[in-house]
């Protein structure tokens, strides 16, 4: 049947010509158009519009304002600062928690290599928001794990772990975990397995060999975790805001307050853009530091 | 008579999805909305204050019938008693959205309509005093009340409704419900009585007070106490207040500054006592069996107002008045104050239900005396003695207020 297809529709078919030479472009099209407007046109305006001047009520007009750069800065430095230090922070716990986690499903999963998978997703059943409000309940100060330690005598009486920066940077680890896990995953779980037995047969220990070849040839899905959790991480506002207290707000809060509460779109949108160029020179730098092989590695992966 | 729901049953849904839980929220996809305005903010006309003469506004409108009320999320006893009530005696029909989430969000949707000079889909709104409303009012996208239609709201509303600073004389808006944002504690842990301001400011309660992130709330708190009335404010007065904020963050006393979920960590013991809504302490008592005191501060608490509006492109405004009339009869007050637990502007109400809970029995009874009996949804004259109103934030003056206490809370 598929054959008779096949032979019915020879015929029919032109030689490849311009329209041939034309097809990658045209199937690429709907990506590109898909990235221009999703993707070029919101940043032209969130760029334009930080160069504006007004009010809601005023209207608002380009005026070159640069001066919304300055504000941004002199005013909220100390956040932007801040959320790249919580980002980085959690991006290292998820790292130190998740690569192992990877390792030991890729390696020693065995048969129930997806099910651990689904575990580790498992959380996103649940809606972000509510989690994060969960562990509120959760570390309460007289909740189910700090009151049982207190009624154990092992903490103080006044101790707490809620509305503290080591609190946010916990919840942000928690909440990107998996997007550390998964990519380190992929690239362990197709590591051939026998260059670890050469290793050995080089007369590598246990360790030498992770350090000299397994970890090395991880890093390509390390890299790709580092960007999933650190962007998201820098940029969230959801964890300052539910676990955090004075003195722990971050930048993506900032912004929604500049917009929504004080309409102030044009000092909002260069807070966005400052936050953006810095996450960006800050990936370009990693990129360049761990080498481009490897980012081209990932994006090939 | 359909057979009315148990009061502490629906107070409990109500509580459950707390009525102003998503206020200012940092939550959701309020983000999104933002974006768009931004978006479309690219060629964003400055909208200025066209506002049409009451007369002129009303001049041959006429009642089509129906309408469409929006409110907050059970904001009204879900069988709606009221409006039935309403259709019957006039034959309108009113088609009613819980579709205001909170302020900013909403005045977010419907900014841009009302500046195309479009209909919203709503013929009555209900939002809170403050800013969002003063842009509304001040960017005249609001109908002109004719107060020839509001018999009901001149003889029933209290003296203070009809004096608010947002609004004086009621030119755009009419309360719909109103609440006291004061000082709540939790007696288990505080051991003496709370009774003013300047104890948020104990260094006794370090790390264990709450304040409110909302910049209005907190800048209101910061004025009394240094000794400023809200409403007579300066900008001075606001530079004052904002540092004895800082100083009262900086000796380490506030835990967190809340949006609205300030409850659980109160009742839970996170924090001692908060600056608290009335309406929110009143239903955690009374559904949740928690013992917490709510007081308004010997230096002034705040009175704040929901209040019902027409967007001036409503196609039914006539019933959207009929309406708005009929809600301040004081038997229709008395019901939905039954429900919602919320000062009502009619204190008629009070009267009403007290007569209701003599002729109720058993738990119904119960509930409805404490309803009566609460200065939480009545307050008394000397409680109404020590209520401001709002500082009055203007689209002119707003660049210079909001800065200031975010910068408190959002440290």
């Amino acid at each position: 049947m598929a054959a008779t297809t096949a032979a019915e529709a020879a015929p029919g078919r032109r030689p490849a010509g311009r329209r041939g030479r034309l097809a990658p472009y045209l199937l690429v099209l709907p990506g590109w158009l898909w990235l221009a407007v999703f993707f070029v046109a919101p940043i032209a305006s969130v760029v334009s519009m930080s160069l504006m001047t007004g009010s809601l009520t005023a209207g608002f007009t380009f005026t070159f304002e640069t001066a919304n750069y300055t504000r941004a800065l002199g005013l909220y430095w100390e956040q932007i600062l801040r959320s790249l230090a919580y980002g980085g922070l959690a991006t290292l716990l998820c790292i130190a928690l998740g690569y192992p986690v990877a390792y030991w499903i890729a390696f020693h999963g065995g048969a129930y290599k997806s099910t651990y998978l689904l575990l580790v997703l498992l959380p996103f059943f649940v809606s972000f928001v509510l989690r994060t409000v969960s562990w509120g309940f959760i570390l309460a100060d007289n909740g189910i794990v700090l009151g049982t330690l207190k009624d154990l005598g092992v903490l103080p009486g006044d101790a707490g772990v809620l509305n503290s920066a080591p609190a946010v940077v916990f919840g942000l680890a928690y909440n990107f975990l998996p997007f550390m896990v998964l990519p380190i995953y992929a690239v362990l779980e197709r590591m051939d397995h026998r260059v670890v037995e050469a290793a050995h047969d080089l007369y590598a220990g246990r360790l030498q060999a992770f350090a000299r070849v397994v970890l090395p040839m991880s890093l390509p899905g390390v890299f790709a975790g580092v960007i999933m959790t650190f962007i998201p991480t820098s940029a969230d506002y959801v964890n300052a805001t539910i676990l955090g207290g004075t003195h722990n707000t971050m930048v993506g809060k900032v912004i929604e307050t500049q917009y929504l509460v004080n309409n102030a779109y044009p000092l909002a949108a260069a807070i966005t853009v400052v936050l953006m160029a810095v996450l960006l020179a800050g990936i370009f730098a990693y990129a360049r530091a761990l080498g481009t092989e490897q980012v081209m590695e990932v994006q090939a992966g | 008579m359909t057979p009315r729901p148990h009061p502490a049953r629906a107070a409990l849904a109500r509580g459950l999805t707390r009525r102003r839980v998503s206020r200012r929220t940092a939550l959701g996809l309020t983000g999104l909305s933002a974006a768009g305005l931004a978006l479309s903010a690219c060629g964003v006309q400055g909208q200025g204050g066209n506002q049409p003469a009451a007369e002129d506004f009303w001049a041959g409108k006429e009642s089509n019938g129906r309408l469409d009320f929006a409110n907050w999320p059970l904001y009204m006893d879900p069988g709606k008693p009221e409006l039935a009530a309403f259709t019957e005696e006039t034959g309108i029909r009113v088609d009613y959205d819980e579709a205001i989430q909170d302020n900013p969000t909403f005045f977010g949707k419907i900014q841009p309509m009302l500046a195309q000079g479009e209909p919203i889909g709503y013929d009555l709104i209900v939002l809170t005093n403050g800013i969002e409303l003063t842009k509304l009012i001040e960017l005249g996208y609001l109908a002109p009340l004719d107060h020839d239609r509001l018999p009901n709201f001149a003889e029933n509303a209290g003296r203070i409704y009809k004096h608010t600073a947002y609004d004086s004389g009621n030119r755009h808006t009419v309360p719909y419900a109103s609440g006291i944002t004061g000082i709540a504690y939790n007696p288990d842990y505080v051991d003496r009585e709370i009774t003013a301001i300047a104890d948020l400011w104990d260094p006794a309660f370090e790390g264990k007070v709450g304040m409110m992130a909302d910049p209005q709330e907190l800048a209101n708190f910061g004025l009394l106490r240094i000794g400023v009335a809200p409403a007579d404010s300066t900008e001075e007065d606001w530079a004052a207040a904002a540092d004895a904020l800082e100083e009262q963050r900086d000796l380490g006393l506030v835990r967190r500054y809340y949006s609205q979920d300030y409850i659980q960590p109160l009742s839970s013991g996170d924090i001692w006592m908060s600056m608290a809504w009335s309406g929110d302490i009143f239903q955690q008592n009374a559904e949740q069996g928690t013992n917490l005191r709510f007081v308004v501060p010997e230096e002034g608490g705040t009175l704040w107002s929901d209040n019902m509006m027409i967007p001036y492109t409503a196609p039914n405004p006539v019933d959207a008045i009929m309406l708005m009339d009929f809600l301040y009869d004081a038997e229709v007050a008395a019901d939905l104050t039954e429900y919602i637990t919320y000062i009502p502007p009619v204190p008629r109400a009070r009267d009403i239900l007290a007569r209701r809970a003599e002729e109720a029995e058993g738990e119904e009874r119960e509930l409805l005396e404490q309803v009566v009996g609460s200065p939480l949804v009545f307050p008394s004259e000397a409680d109404y003695d020590k209520l401001h109103n709002y500082v009055s934030v203007t689209t002119e003056n707003e660049e210079s207020f909001s800065p200031l206490f975010l910068a408190v809370s959002q440290s």
